[in-house]
């Protein structure tokens, strides 16, 4: 019973081929077989958002998501947001906006807030705080997280914010 | 928290799925967007031999507009709900609803089709598409038939559906224009289940009720509609009187069961002022006032 799947996709680009039992849960392949530790487990139960991944353009919670159900897949994880000239400009914005206190929900909601970018560069605080609130912060520290988004979505959008200003409306 | 040891299987159709579902040995269960099953296969509440996953089946996609009614393959997700334009248009009250179920990523993988057929009294669908008169449409061994929403729900993870069967499409005659909607939920937080919640549907025709549909979430063994309310709104003036009845006939009408959202009489309470909102915002919006 259950003999094991071949399931192949690609991560960051990166085609990959992996071998996995069907009760493998995507987070488990990837931060233990692709050895991207980048996303992590939190609640195990789909609450928390600090397992999201971006799953064929949408963001989804791999602790609850087989492997065996990624065939053809493509997956972004927070290791592919940088790109080969530094941080991606979100990245660079929670640094800036002190968007992280302990890190542990940080690649979770970077891999979100991104996507949200993506379909949204213009995001009002209303949207930005609904479209993130699968993503749970430990620490609470919410304002700045938000902060982080807004300037990431303004210097995305090619105005440039200066050294020391916050990102508000 | 793994799942426990199962085969999978990826249908490629309906067919194969049907086929799967009768052909294979021990329990078997089908797999939609997994938000509530992984969960349930991690705490070992659910052991299945076998997973059916019917993610990969296009015609159990997509949403429709069909002789006066939608057509919503069950593998729609609640993201695709909120995004409609023809449910914008004909049908708010479902995207107003998918935007009050669980966090974006959550409704990004869950589908209609799964919180509808999962059974749960707390998920909000049944009730919903009780109030829009929806209907199953079912195919199993002995061919199609059709399921009405209304009755389906016999208690909890108990329905009208044999362990051979699968449903194919939801339907739902289409409201009559200028209807008011509204599902009003009362919650913890962000991304919780409904500690209670009511759905409306209301018509009205010279300031008077002329058809009303009122159900609720999380507040039984079942969805509950309330045919009492919906009898005493019924050809009357919706004032503030009638109102407050409502209110209390819908919370007399419930059989709540004590869990970490509250006591019954807590949720009784909440169910009272859930219907005496939705009435209210169905109310404005019948009379072309809030969206
Ligand atoms: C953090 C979190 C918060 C949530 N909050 C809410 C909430 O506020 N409100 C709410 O309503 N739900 C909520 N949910 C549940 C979520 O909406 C689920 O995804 C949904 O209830 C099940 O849909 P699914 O597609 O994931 O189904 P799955 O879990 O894949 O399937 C559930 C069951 O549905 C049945 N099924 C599915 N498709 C078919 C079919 N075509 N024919 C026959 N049977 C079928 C099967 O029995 C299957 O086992 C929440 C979930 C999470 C994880
Ligand atoms: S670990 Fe996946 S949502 Fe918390
Ligand atoms: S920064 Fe501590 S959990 Fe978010």
């Amino acid at each position: 019973m259950s003999d094991k799947v071949h399931v192949s996709f690609t991560v960051n680009g990166e085609a990959v081929d992996v071998l996995v039992d069907p009760r493998e849960l995507l987070i488990h392949t990837l931060r233990e077989r692709l050895r991207l530790t980048g996303a992590h487990i939190g609640c195990e139960t789909s609450h928390c958002g600090a397992c999201t991944v971006d799953l064929d353009g949408a963001s989804v919670k791999s602790c609850t998501v087989l492997t065996v159900q990624c065939q053809g897949a493509e997956l972004i994880t927070v290791e592919g947001l940088a790109g080969p000239d530094g941080l991606h400009p979100l990245q660079a914005a929670f640094v800036q906006e002190h968007g992280l206190q302990c890190g542990y929900c940080t690649p979770g909601m970077l891999v979100r807030g991104w996507r949200l970018l993506q379909d949204n560069p213009d995001p009002s605080e209303a949207e930005i705080r609904f479209e993130m609130a699968g993503n749970l912060c430990r620490c609470t520290g919410y304002q700045n997280i938000v902060r982080s988004v807004r300037r990431a979505a303004r210097e995305l959008r090619g105005e440039p914010v200066a050294e020391g200003e916050a990102a508000t409306e | 928290m793994i799942p426990g040891r199962f085969e999978y299987h990826a249908a490629s159709g309906v067919d194969e799925a049907l086929r799967l579902l009768s052909e294979l040995e021990g329990e078997r269960a089908l797999l939609a967007g997994g938000h509530s099953l992984l969960p349930m296969m991690k705490l070992r509440f659910a052991e299945p031999a076998h997973l059916i996953d019917l993610g990969k089946i296009t015609e159990l996609k997509g949403i429709r507009e069909e002789g006066g009614e939608l057509v919503i393959g069950p593998m729609t997700t609640e993201a695709e709900l909120l995004a409609s334009d023809v449910l914008a248009r004909r049908c708010p009250l479902l995207p107003e609803v998918a935007r009050q179920i669980a966090d974006p990523q959550v409704r990004n993988r869950g589908t209609l089709g799964g919180d509808a057929l999962h059974g749960d009294p707390a998920n909000d669908h049944p009730a919903v598409l009780t109030a829009l008169d929806a209907r199953f449409v079912i195919r199993g061994p002995r061919g199609q038939r059709e399921s009405a929403a209304d009755g389906f729900y016999l208690g909890p993870y108990l329905k009208d559906l044999g362990d051979d069967e699968l449903v194919t499409a939801i339907r739902i005659p289409i409201p009559a224009p200028g209807h008011g909607h509204a599902y009003c939920k009362l919650k913890r937080k962000t991304g919780d289940w409904a500690t209670a919640a009511a759905a409306c549907i209301l018509e009205l025709a010279e300031g008077r009720v002329q058809r009303v549909r009122l159900t609720l979430t999380n507040l039984g063994p079942t969805p509950i509609r309330v045919h009492d309310v919906e009898d005493l709104l019924t050809g009357e003036p919706l004032d503030a009187g009638r109102i407050e009845q409502a209110g209390q006939a819908a919370a007399a009408a419930t059989d709540p069961a004590e869990d970490l959202r509250g006591s019954p009489e807590y949720k009784a309470h909440v169910a009272g002022e859930m219907t005496r909102r939705a009435l209210r915002l169905a109310q404005e919006r019948a009379e072309g006032g809030a969206r």
